[in-house]
């Protein structure tokens, strides 16, 4: 076999080894060997025969395994590798540190560099990130409560009861959501608050504002049909409390200014279109977890991806700027 | 206070403040009849975000109020050094020369974000395994909860219904909030501060809306942690008396004046009303005028601009606590402005 000229297919090679690998073993038996050239053919020649052949072509085998194995120590060069990440994670090189976040879709919503003071805590407070995190962690962990959950009168609160007691670590994950509800109001306030502070809400970025505003609203409804949920006496009272409000709208109210005038009823208003009933019963329970579930996420997965967007649009986040002097204000425009 | 008092050499402002709170808190503790009252509010699990959120809002506040100081500190160094003002690079972070401006997101932005979440997951476990939501009885449309609240970051609004009828306090009011909050940038006509923590530059803006903000949040604190059983006042520490009956005749304030007859309390409550948005409007006007600075920025602002602040101003910012004082000062007043389809 070693006495085959390369550019020749060796006959009876049954794994279909292409010549330039078959040449490749040869040098490794050659140099694992240790032996001359000449040697190893003197040698290869007294193998001759089918006992001879199956151990030489074992040991071509075991080499060439170790060689790949060789290789797997570097994982990212191995081809599933290149296929995922299309950047080496080279620290040294500036471009693939871009290429780094510009090709990764998750985090593509960043800019390739940032101001170098933007990323100290204290500017930001990183309010607007972990908003967006405990959103992350209540789809998760909602997903998971809405596995064990019917929002029905007769096992709604039966299923918080299961979740509690008897699913493997349905405590834990009822009391994040709660938590992580409670402070994503929190921090969502907070967010604000900061913008407020650091006037990033002025041009460009005032309809940005905007969409965070009702961003604010949407969270504090998602807060609010979540309350619910669980059917006890704290979300029935809480919920009838914030609803009873709804029926004095002006208007669309049957107690509101100008509502029993225009033909309002508790049968026909807004409190009934909300509740699907006149009482908080099982159709507010129902319309309650589809716009908790469904209906408001999807909203505001839709204004926040607008909010992401638009922060990257109007030029990155706002500062920390250099400061500007009152003798440096333009004039108007108007 | 703490200025009259002659301080010994040494003894930092900082501490000064510190100790007259300390023995202000010592203070108030004396007032406090019942402990447990106290612990089963602030404890229920429900209240415990409002009880994490004062501290937190604290400690932001502080946060800001540090950086503006020290920016307004340097904007003060630069005004007064115009040679300066060219060289600077305009920030209190640190600089030197050579330094690049901007640094790569990955990985100096990525970890910090990385950490943050890490942080926040450690915190919602902590918290939820040492803290369970709240379950209570199942919903039973026949047995009323007393108090029957909100949940609390709507207990803003339930505590206005106390001051307004629920159409304003319920629809009205947080609509005007929501509207008013949008319009913020479109009526802050201050080019300054935009990037930046600065008081000096925006004192009006920043002020009017912390002053939103903390009403916000007092209302919340008021409806949490005061509202008891009938939603009557009680004090911090005071025992919810669930029997406690409370002798409050709520007037209207055209009664005080003896004037009956519909048409009359009509005029009258339009009269008292206007004569409110007037004196808003002169005093929110005088707030900005009171200086070179403001006067400046007023003759920025188009007439749109000042009208729809000034609206929002009165209706949102002001009304609320006039009323807030005219219902639970010793005049009880309920309403200024009685008419057949609706109350003010």
């Amino acid at each position: 076999m070693a006495d085959e000229p390369n550019g020749k297919p060796p006959a009876g090679d049954g794994a279909g080894r292409q010549p330039e690998e078959q040449a490749d073993v040869n040098k490794l038996l050659r140099a694992s060997s240790g032996l001359p050239e000449g040697q190893i053919e003197a040698q290869e020649v007294r193998s001759v025969g089918v006992a001879g052949k199956v151990r030489e072509q074992g040991t071509a085998l075991a080499e060439r395994a170790k060689k790949e194995v060789e290789a797997y120590k570097d994982p990212q060069q191995t081809q599933l590798w290149k296929s995922i990440f299309r950047v080496s994670h080279d620290r040294s090189d500036p471009r693939n540190r871009s290429l780094a976040i510009l090709s990764n879709v998750f985090l593509h919503l960043h800019p390739a560099k940032i101001n170098r003071d933007a990323v100290r805590y204290n500017f930001t407070w990183g309010m607007g990130g972990i908003t967006f995190y405990l959103f992350i962690v209540l789809t998760f962990t909602g997903v998971l409560l809405m596995f064990y959950y019917h929002p029905t009168k007769i096992q709604a609160f039966r299923d918080i009861q299961y979740l509690e007691h008897d699913v493997p670590f349905g405590k834990l994950l009822r009391n994040m959501h709660r938590w992580a509800a409670h402070l994503m109001i929190i921090t969502t306030w907070l967010h604000m608050f900061r913008v407020v502070l650091t006037g990033s809400y002025k041009r460009p970025r005032e309809f940005n504002w905007c969409v965070g505003v009702v961003l604010l609203v949407l969270t504090l409804l998602l807060s609010f049909t979540g309350y619910l949920l669980p059917d006890d006496q704290l979300g029935f009272w809480a919920v009838t409390v914030g609803t009873n409000m709804a029926r004095a709208t002006p208007i669309l109210g049957h107690e509101g200014p100008f509502g029993p005038q225009l033909g309002m009823t508790a049968f026909n208003d807004v409190r009934f279109g909300l509740l699907g009933g006149s009482i908080v019963d099982a159709n507010a329970l129902l319309r309650s977890y589809i716009w908790h579930c469904i209906g408001i996420p999807l909203v505001a997965s839709i204004f926040m991806a607008v909010h992401f967007w638009r922060i990257r649009k109007d030029g990155g986040i706002s500062g920390p700027a250099p400061v500007m002097l009152e003798s440096e204000m333009k004039p108007v425009k108007r | 206070m703490a200025m009259a008092i002659p301080r010994p050499r040494g003894v930092s402002r900082k501490w000064v403040y510190l100790i007259a709170g300390v023995v202000l808190l010592g203070v108030l503790m004396l007032f406090v009849e019942d402990w447990h009252q106290l612990w089963k509010i602030s404890s229920t699990p429900d209240n415990v975000p409002i009880v994490a959120m004062i501290p937190l809002v604290v400690f932001f506040t502080w946060l800001g109020v540090k950086q503006m100081k020290e920016n307004d500190r340097l904007i003060d160094q630069l005004e007064a050094d115009p040679q300066a003002a060219k060289t600077s690079h305009r920030k209190t972070a640190p600089w030197r020369p050579g330094w690049a401006r901007e640094l790569h997101v990955w990985p100096y932005l990525v970890r910090v974000e990385f950490l943050a979440a890490v942080i926040v997951t450690l915190i919602l476990f902590v918290w939820s395994i040492t803290l369970n939501a709240p379950l209570e009885e199942p919903a039973n449309p026949n047995l009323t909860m007393n108090p029957s609240k909100a949940p609390w970051y709507f207990l803003g609004l339930q505590e206005m219904l106390v001051y307004f009828d629920p159409w304003i306090a319920g629809v009205v009011m947080p609509s005007l909030l929501l509207v008013g909050l949008m319009v913020f940038p479109y009526v802050d006509s201050n080019p300054l501060g935009n990037g930046y923590y600065t008081w000096k530059q925006r004192k009006f803006a920043v002020g009017m809306f912390m002053w939103g903000w903390f009403m916000w949040i007092i209302l919340i604190i008021i409806g949490t942690f005061i509202r008891g059983p009938g939603w009557i006042w009680f004090w911090p520490g005071q025992t919810w008396d669930h029997n406690a009956v409370v002798y409050d005749r709520n007037i209207d304030l055209h009664e005080y004046l003896g004037i009956s007859g519909m048409m009359g309390k009509m005029i009258f409550g339009g009269i008292v009303v206007g004569t409110f948005y007037l004196l808003g409007g002169l005093f929110f006007h005088w707030l900005m005028t009171r200086n070179a600075f403001e006067k400046k920025i007023l003759a920025r602002t188009s007439i749109l601009q000042y009208l729809t602040f000034q609206f929002f101003a009165i209706t949102v910012l002001l009304a609320l606590p006039a009323k807030l004082i005219l219902r639970l000062s010793p005049l009880h007043i309920k309403y200024v402005w009685v008419t057949p389809w609706f109350n003010i």
